[in-house]
């Protein structure tokens, strides 16, 4: 492995780590999904880019799925639903920027001490991917937890998926990673056709889990 | 043998065809016995499996292990889609489904029960992963059929937290390819539950910690141990009554039958922390959380739904204790609690459709008004709640004397939780079974047949369990580690 592509491959996951903290500060609906289809963008590079040096084509077919499905269809789609829902204006946040945005960079540095410090035996190539790939998931995941909206929420588990890919194809050779950005791509479409589908307009107020308590008398308030 | 008559390959095939054919269907009638049909026929091609000459180990795998999941699998599955049929005949008629959404319906259960055979008889890691999402996502779409507000906010919830486990188990799944990888090399093998085995010596250990911890909290999630169980309770309350026997008798299971596999992978290793420990601090968080929680509840699905996460956490403990008879305890433990959980289900479906609505406080005397039914639901509490002589028993009181002789401490938290649970359910039964009746008295149309099945079973089970399931029992614990 050459230093330069090893260099380049660090590269294209830090900036898929880089967009994600982008995603956590957008503050209107349409920015934070123009970011998410960035986010995807940077990830069809990266997966190209490890099949490449891996020389394994069938990173290309993921890629292509990646390219298709998260940086063209879903960034549309849900782009047509938030306006015609009208909820694009502003994202409702549990947690305010500042303090998230600290959180997450607590997050990165673990994911890299714990990463960094298991992989001190494998492949080069997977060491740094896997960490900053941990990094990407565990953000999605912050952001999922700190804001209300179910779009924002879609869009924080894409994000979580995208890492999960960049993980997969920085793990050389991994077979079924074709079909597992397919069961993933089947079931993002399925929930992003649901929301369309069903026009869940009361959906978007709320996913407060204390909300559902109320309506079926659980709790009282 | 001809390939498609392969037992293996049919408990994968059946329902799979079945799913393709009963989108086409029109009739409600027919697609209802048409699933039935398949899902007998499946449960036949499962107990088929005893008697294969050779067993796989390519992509599926057959071993003592997963033959006992997968015909538990395929029997509740035929026994709830006899339940199914009925209550499906029923939400019709009032108008809660339209024809075209039974048609999804049908297609939905079959597509789920392909989703968890492929899962256990998967020996690839991934396909194993990529079949529990399947059935994930059937179960999502299910839950959330009524269309209520209460029915998609339960989906919601559920398809957040179960795509975030299913998230975080595939990093792990990742993490154990990436730790396999310099042993055995690229490719399929370094995901292939035989070989991994064989060489999970060579692996590097703290890789496979981190890993498991992933798979633990991923597929935990599924399972719906504590704290990653809040889908569980408003999954089972607002999706169809034949499904929430299924989530609680089976997908759960499912998942916990991933984390079996990897402790067996793990525990090979050797050097790698014992994930033991791990599963039984989650089990008894669960078990006792559960069983604190079942006080408040008010509906009756979500006070049994909790009481399913109570048996999770029993059963995940057993297994975190393992040793011989632990794990026997706990494969007996959770194949009475499916047959059990699965029949409580089914009379709650019949309660419910008579009274038309699911509050404990709206629904009594049910032993007064319907004898047969209100009995049932009695005898289905006392199974559950681990009296005698019912199979529940026994498991308990295997892994409480085993606990007792091993770690006595850890049986004071154990004890505690189970009796905190039998009173509050109880405490629940002694208003829906007993006193005044109140609610609507129409009689009940649909078959007891199910139900009457499970509960015999595990009755036998309770007063004599036969020389050769033990033996298999006893076989797999020693598996198991």
């Amino acid at each position: 492995m050459t230093p330069f592509a090893l260099d380049v491959s660090h590269l294209l996951a830090g900036s898929l780590v880089l967009l994600s903290f982008m995603m956590l500060y957008q503050a209107r609906m349409l920015g934070l999904i123009n970011v998410f289809a960035l986010h995807a963008v940077a990830l069809v590079l990266a997966i190209l880019w490890q099949g490449y040096i891996q020389g394994a084509p069938s990173l290309f077919i993921t890629a292509t799925i990646a390219l298709v499905v998260k940086a063209i269809v879903i960034p549309v789609a849900l782009r047509r639903i938030v306006i015609q829902l009208g909820v694009h204006r502003t994202i409702e946040t549990v947690v305010g920027i500042g303090p998230t945005m600290l959180v997450g960079i607590a997050l990165v540095g673990l994911s890299m001490v714990v990463m960094l410090g298991v992989t001190t035996e494998s492949d080069p190539l997977a060491r740094e991917d896997l960490a900053l790939a941990l990094s990407v998931i565990l953000l999605g995941l912050l952001m999922m937890v700190s804001r209300r909206n179910a779009v924002t929420q879609v869009i924080g588990f894409m994000s979580i998926e995208n890492g999960l890919i960049l993980a997969a194809a920085g793990a050389r050779g991994m077979p079924l990673i074709v079909e597992i950005s397919v069961a993933f791509s089947i079931l993002v479409a399925f929930i992003v056709i649901g929301i369309f589908l069903f026009r869940i307009r009361e959906r978007f107020d709320t996913v407060d889990v204390q909300a559902l308590d109320r309506f079926r008398g659980e709790q009282s308030g | 043998m001809i390939p498609m008559l392969d037992p293996v390959m049919l408990v994968l095939i059946i329902p799979a065809v079945a799913a393709a054919v009963l989108v086409l269907l029109p009739t409600y009638e027919l697609a209802a016995r048409v699933n039935v049909a398949a899902t007998f026929m499946t449960f036949i091609s499962a107990l088929g499996l005893f008697a294969l000459p050779e067993r796989p180990n390519g992509l599926l795998l057959i071993d003592d292990l997963n033959i006992v999941f997968i015909v538990l699998t395929t029997f509740v599955g035929f026994t709830t889609s006899i339940f199914s049929s009925g209550y499906i005949a029923h939400e019709l008629e009032i108008g809660r489904l339209t024809p075209l959404y039974l048609r999804f319906y049908h297609a939905m259960y079959q597509l789920l029960m392909f989703g968890m055979n492929l899962a256990l008889t998967a020996n690839v890691t991934g396909l194993m992963w990529v079949a529990i999402e399947l059935a994930t996502l059937t179960t999502v779409l299910m839950v959330g059929i009524y269309r209520t507000h209460e029915a998609l906010e339960a989906a919601w919830k559920y398809f957040i937290l179960g795509s975030v486990g299913i998230g975080l188990a595939l990093f792990g799944t990742i993490l154990v390819y990436v730790a396999a990888q310099p042993v055995i090399g690229e490719g399929i093998d370094a995901m292939r539950w035989t070989v991994l085995l064989d060489n999970a010596a060579r692996f590097d250990p703290s890789l496979l910690n981190v890993a498991f911890i992933f798979l633990l909290l991923g597929y935990g999630t599924k399972v719906g141990l504590a704290p990653l169980h809040a889908w569980l309770p408003d999954a089972h309350a607002e999706g169809p009554t034949p499904i929430s026997a299924v989530l609680s008798g089976l997908l759960l299971n499912v998942a916990l039958y991933a984390v079996l596999r990897f402790k067996i992978l793990l525990a090979a290793n050797g050097q790698a922390i014992a994930p033991g420990p791990l599963m039984v601090a989650m089990g008894l968080t669960s078990l006792v959380f559960a069983a604190f929680m079942l006080y408040r509840r008010r509906d009756i699905k979500r006070l049994f739904a909790y009481s399913s996460i109570e048996h999770m956490g029993i059963i995940a403990f057993a297994f975190g204790m393992g040793g011989p008879l632990a794990n026997f305890a706990g494969l007996l433990h959770m194949t009475m609690h499916s047959l059990t959980k699965s029949a409580i289900f089914f009379s709650i479906g019949h309660i419910t459709r008579i009274k038309g609505t699911q509050r404990i406080a709206d629904i009594g005397g049910l032993t007064e008004s319907h004898p047969t039914l209100g009995w049932t639901l009695v005898v289905g509490v006392v199974a559950i709640a681990g009296l005698p002589p019912f199979g529940i028993f026994t498991s308990e009181f295997l892994i409480i004397s085993s606990t007792f002789s091993r770690e006595p401490l850890l049986a004071i938290p154990l004890v505690f939780g189970i009796l905190i649970a039998v009173g509050a359910l109880f405490l629940r039964l002694n208003g829906l079974a007993f006193g005044e009746p109140l609610g609507p008295l129409a009689p009940n149309r649909m078959s007891y047949l199910p139900m009457f099945a499970h509960f015999i079973l595990v009755l036998i089970a309770g007063i004599y369990l036969p020389a050769p399931i033990v033996l298999w029992f006893q076989n797999v614990a020693g598996m198991l580690g």
